[in-house]
């Protein structure tokens, strides 16, 4: 259905302004209704799965169900990700299990350097900020 | 009980939203690779007095193509000479291709790649032995001598599930969250009142709460994606949502940038992916790092047989290359297919075999071959679940394990981009440098530079990575670099026009309602009958949409006939978008998301509309694989290789498509 929510897990986020799947979502499909204080995908079919949603869910509410147009039933691939790695588990229709484990920052959270105080030195040419020299093609077209 | 009809979604949109008007002097349209190079390097230049903003349609940390991860950058140039990336990209796109703008990226990319290092993203390593380390074993780094894994002349391998999350935190972090804007979705660029040929703002509207919003701008950056859903998918239930790419790239960048008249290149270009079948999953890694081949239905490895040389050769200087064109290769399997050869698969239980095989021969006890078959497996699903789990899901589901069963392959339905291994896009300037060809004489549309670097035809308007035409390969790292170049560019275009005050031709209030209209129109008419998407007052963005996949799959070439199209078919297609785009203007939308993909669909319509313009107007099959015409079969180098431009005026309404010369910067000989 692509991602679904399971209601036992759901908060809501608590009602706060930024409910988490909502906020995520490239493709604007996660909703909150407020009534219920629960999330659900409002538009299945434009699910890209790109488990955006379910990466960031903090009560680990939200899993994928494969596209019912062309995957099996009874498959599973979900992940848990933490600051500087994320573990796939991998179900396969007839049972067997596999995991997987891949680094995704070596760098703490917030800790990209945006280079805030650098200043280009010359707008009128066409070096970009960080850049020292700039080459120019050879091999050129006779 | 349905009754009484109501707004399917959670966020109902009203009649008359809040307005909020901003006078802004660069506006950063987007929040994908390409915006978030430009947002990283804007500061760097404006003075300080400058205002900026960036409005993305969704959240910076998960927006754009890259919004999933991706397990490679596809442009590293590293040791290789310049000049072969852009041969490499010259033949890959059969000729037609600025090679001042493909060189100029191939001379920033790595410093945006070093960048991504830097800030955290994990690069895998070649160690001493020549094995592969993952990027969080300590190795140098790149600028420090560190040795990428290649896998291609050009690709790198990389961990890169939160790539674009790295890559946002320092774009939005150099900008400055009080900056930005998320979840507001601009759907037009305007054009200033008194001077002509001029940007002055943009108008979008919020898909969190009923406000709509005017800019005023000196200068824009449009980046906002390719488009997809503009051709029926291969899936047309719940898997349309599997797009190979980004199924939230909606044409945006190509039609608002057409509507105020930059000149648009290449449109006929597109992008048919071979991918492995219904989860769209990558192959580069499979073809490249593990050295898969593909196998027809008869178990043939056909791709070196005497007849495909045969059919290559006709294809000259493009099909002699060592890495045979993009879409030659679809042509190729097409052909099998056509043939009655399918399906294709991609041989992935022999080529994983074959390493495991090797290890054995060269002596590797049992114990020691497990263990390396372990990272084997681990790297091969590694590069599904970076970037495309619902393939991974579908391997799950299907019970497919790559080293025990090959997995089908089969050319997608048709994208248009301009950063992977496509160039359809805006016609623009090239860097202001000596060695880019001076066209004297003749409008912006056939010169190669005019001053400011990634600037449209349209004075203010930038663009960057799936928006410059006639130049693929860029990829994400490109893309990045690109924003970056188009920034600088913003800034001195901004103090060089420093005493220019934009002023929009309608007011505020007249924007928001042409905005709101298909709300507007909701309102009226949705107690008119009991179910509120059936009503003959109006149509619904979802059915829309699909008429418009229709009328492109079957008349312009998409999957029902092999790509295959014609000067009729073609004009049949434009007469079906030309009702089309009458009847968009009965849209109807009761919540914000609603009207979100309604303003999506007046963009696809467009674009796509651009596209079947540029083919009808070519008269030759340039892309063979990607696209046919049936009357002109062949890739006429004579007559053809040339751009095709096309200006939309916006005084008139009138398009102007036309043939403008191609001019080589690198040799042509050696070709490659």
């Amino acid at each position: 259905m692509p991602s679904y929510v399971d209601p036992s897990k759901c908060d809501g986020c608590k009602g706060g302004d930024k409910t988490a799947c909502m906020y995520i979502c490239p493709n604007d499909l996660m909703v909150l209704n407020k009534d219920e204080m629960r999330a659900y995908n409002q538009e299945p079919d434009a699910c890209w799965e790109c488990y955006s949603c379910v990466k960031i869910c903090p009560q680990g509410a939200i899993a994928v169900r494969g596209y019912n147009d062309f995957v099996p039933m009874g498959g599973m691939v979900h992940p848990m990700r933490s600051s500087d790695s994320i573990m796939w588990t991998v179900k396969f229709r007839n049972g067997n299990m596999k995991r997987f484990k891949f680094p995704i920052r070596t760098t703490a959270e917030g800790a990209a350097n945006a280079y805030a105080d650098l200043k280009g030195a010359n707008l009128d040419d066409e070096m970009l900020s960080t850049e020292k020299a700039l080459p120019a093609p050879t091999m050129l077209a006779k | 009980m349905a009754l009484p009809n109501k707004p399917l979604g959670e966020l109902a949109a009203v009649a008359n939203p809040e307005v909020v008007e901003h006078d802004v002097d660069l506006l950063i349209i987007g929040g994908g690779m390409a915006a978030c190079g430009a947002a990283f390097e804007i500061k760097k230049w404006a003075s300080a007095d400058m205002k900026i903003k960036l409005v993305d349609k969704a959240a910076m940390e998960r927006s754009g193509a890259v919004a999933q991860g991706l397990s490679a950058i596809n442009t590293y140039i590293g040791d290789n000479p310049i000049e072969n990336y852009v041969k490499m990209v010259r033949n890959d796109l059969m000729g037609v291709v600025r090679e001042d703008l493909i060189y100029d990226l191939g001379r920033h990319v790595d410093d945006s790649v070093h960048l991504f290092e830097e800030w955290g993203l994990p690069v895998w390593k070649k160690d001493a032995n020549g094995d592969n380390l993952d990027g969080s074993k300590p190795a140098p780094k790149l600028t420090e001598g560190g040795k990428p894994v290649r896998t291609g002349k050009w690709q790198i391998m990389i961990n890169g599930e939160s790539y674009k999350c790295v890559v946002a935190e320092a774009a939005k972090k150099a900008l400055g969250e009080e900056n930005i804007m998320e979840r507001v979705f601009i759907v037009k660029l305007i054009l200033d009142k008194n001077k002509a040929n001029q940007i002055a703002g943009a108008v979008g509207f919020s898909t969190r709460e009923n406000k709509v919003h005017v800019f005023r701008c000196k200068s824009a950056l449009c980046a906002c994606g390719g488009a997809v859903n503009i051709f029926r998918p291969r899936s047309t239930g719940e898997g349309k949502g599997r797009a190979w790419y980004p199924v939230w790239n909606a044409g945006s960048t190509y039609t608002m940038c057409a509507q105020v008249g930059a000149t648009l290149t290449m449109m006929e270009n597109r992008f048919t992916p071979a991918r492995f079948k219904d989860g769209y999953g990558p192959v580069g890694a499979w073809f490249l790092l593990f050295k898969a081949k593909v196998q027809n239905g008869l178990g043939e490895f056909y791709a070196n047989s005497d007849s495909v040389k045969d059919e290559l050769s006709k294809f000259m200087p493009y099909g002699q290359s060592p890495v045979t064109p993009t879409c030659l290769r679809n042509h190729l399997m097409l052909n099998e297919m056509k043939a009655g050869r399918g399906p294709i698969y991609m041989a992935t239980d022999v080529a994983l075999n074959a390493f495991l095989d090797a290890k054995k021969a060269a002596g590797m006890n049992d114990k020691d071959v497990q263990k390396y078959w372990k990272h084997l497996e681990s790297e091969a699903w590694e590069d599904f679940l970076d970037m495309s789990v619902g393939q991974a899901g579908l391997w799950a589901g299907a019970n497919i394990e790559p080293e025990k069963v090959g997995s089908e392959i089969m050319p997608t339905e048709p994208y248009m981009l301009g950063s992977h291994s496509g160039c359809c896009g805006i016609w623009t300037s090239g860097p202001a440098e000596s060695w880019v060809p001076d066209v004297q004489g003749k409008p912006r549309s056939h010169q190669y530079k005019w001053g400011y670097n990634r600037m449209t035809t349209v004075d203010g308007l930038f663009t960057a990575g799936d928006g410059v035409g006639a130049s693929g390969h860029k990829f994400s790292s490109g893309s990045h670099a690109e924003g970056r170049i188009a920034a600088k560019q913003m800034v001195k275009f901004c103090r060089d026009n420093a005493s220019f005050k934009p002023e929009l031709p309608q007011s505020a209030q007249a924007y928001a309602d042409e905005i709101y209209a298909p709300v507007k129109r909701y309102l009226e008419h949705v107690g008119k009958t009991t179910a509120a998407d059936i009503n003959p007052n109006y149509c619904k963005p979802a059915g829309l949409m699909m008429r418009l996949m229709k009328a492109t799959d079957e008349y312009g070439g998409g999957v029902a006939t092999y790509y295959m199209t014609s000067g009729k078919l073609l004009n049949i297609c434009l007469d079906l978008l030309r009702m089309l785009r009458e009847d968009a203007e009965l849209m109807a939308a009761g919540d914000l998301h609603e009207l979100m993909r309604a303003w999506e669909n007046y963009h696809r319509i467009w674009c796509v509309e651009t596209h079947i313009r540029h083919i009808e107007f070519r008269k030759e099959s340039r892309y063979p694989g990607f696209y046919y015409r049936s009357d002109f079969p062949t890739c006429d180098d004579a007559n053809w290789k040339a751009f095709v431009n096309s200006t939309f005026d916006p005084a008139t309404k009138e398009w102007k498509c036309e043939k403008v010369e191609c001019i080589n910067i690198v040799e042509t000989t050696p070709w490659i």
